[in-house]
């Protein structure tokens, strides 16, 4: 679950992922602790920072469709360094609880299909106390780099 | 199955994917998915995915890429429907 890790293409401060707790082909969970420094609380809200939804959407993009991905693109692939060319291709979601700065959420997704490199799954973000976030479908590409 | 049937199916699981500047009008037996009708590769999986639904039919990597055209589309459909009655 490291090597998914060190896999992602992303870096702070849009890196929204921590820790891997499960993957397999079907499903992923994981966590991440919304820092109180980011930027997007100085002004979402003016005087009363709240994560946005946006920034929820990615979380639940990075860990459900990213890291799920990179796991079952790994065992597709035979060559060990396939960069991979990433994007969003699709989200409907709910928001349900709002999240505050330096909260953990957990993100569980499970996969609706994976074909024609595209992966579409049903994501739930829940708080430290168990509550439901944000829930919703969410879908990307996900192709190897082709390098001529 | 009559090749009109065929055709009109096939239409309508398009439509649904069409970019909201391009009419139902535009799809015709020579149009070029990506670049006539402009439905982009995620929405054309998803047309591959209802295809495989409606036809019961299932489709392979190799048959993505050679799905250009609407023809191409037929033409694919018409051949994995005799492979199952065969």
């Amino acid at each position: 679950m490291n090597d998914i890790l060190e896999k992602l293409p992303y870096n702070k401060p849009f890196l929204f992922v921590d820790q891997l707790f499960k993957v397999n082909d079907n499903e992923v969970e994981g966590i991440y602790t919304f820092d109180t420094e980011s930027d997007f609380y100085k002004g979402h809200f003016k005087n009363n920072p709240v994560t946005p939804g946006v920034i929820l959407t990615e979380c639940c993009a990075q860990i459900g469709v990213v890291c799920l991905g990179i796991h079952l693109m790994d065992k597709e692939s035979t060559s060990e360094s396939a960069e991979l060319q990433i994007g969003l291709s699709s989200s409907e979601m709910e928001f349900l609880v709002p999240v505050l700065p330096g909260e953990t959420v957990k993100v569980v997704s499970k996969k609706v299909y994976f074909r024609f490199h595209k992966l579409k799954c049903e994501v739930k973000m829940y708080n430290s106390t168990q509550q439901l976030v944000c829930k919703g479908t969410i879908a990307g590409m996900i192709n190897p780099v082709q390098h001529v | 199955m009559d090749e009109n049937i065929k055709y009109e199916k096939l239409r309508n699981i398009i439509k649904l994917y069409l970019p909201e500047d391009v009419s139902v009008d535009y799809i015709d037996i020579k149009s070029h998915l990506i670049n006539d009708l402009n439905i982009n590769s995620a929405n054309l999986v998803d047309i591959v995915l209802d295809v495989e639904d409606e036809f019961d039919i299932m489709l392979e990597n190799d048959d993505m890429d050679t799905m250009q055209t609407v023809e191409d589309a037929l033409q694919i459909i018409d051949s994995k429907i005799a492979n199952k009655n065969s």
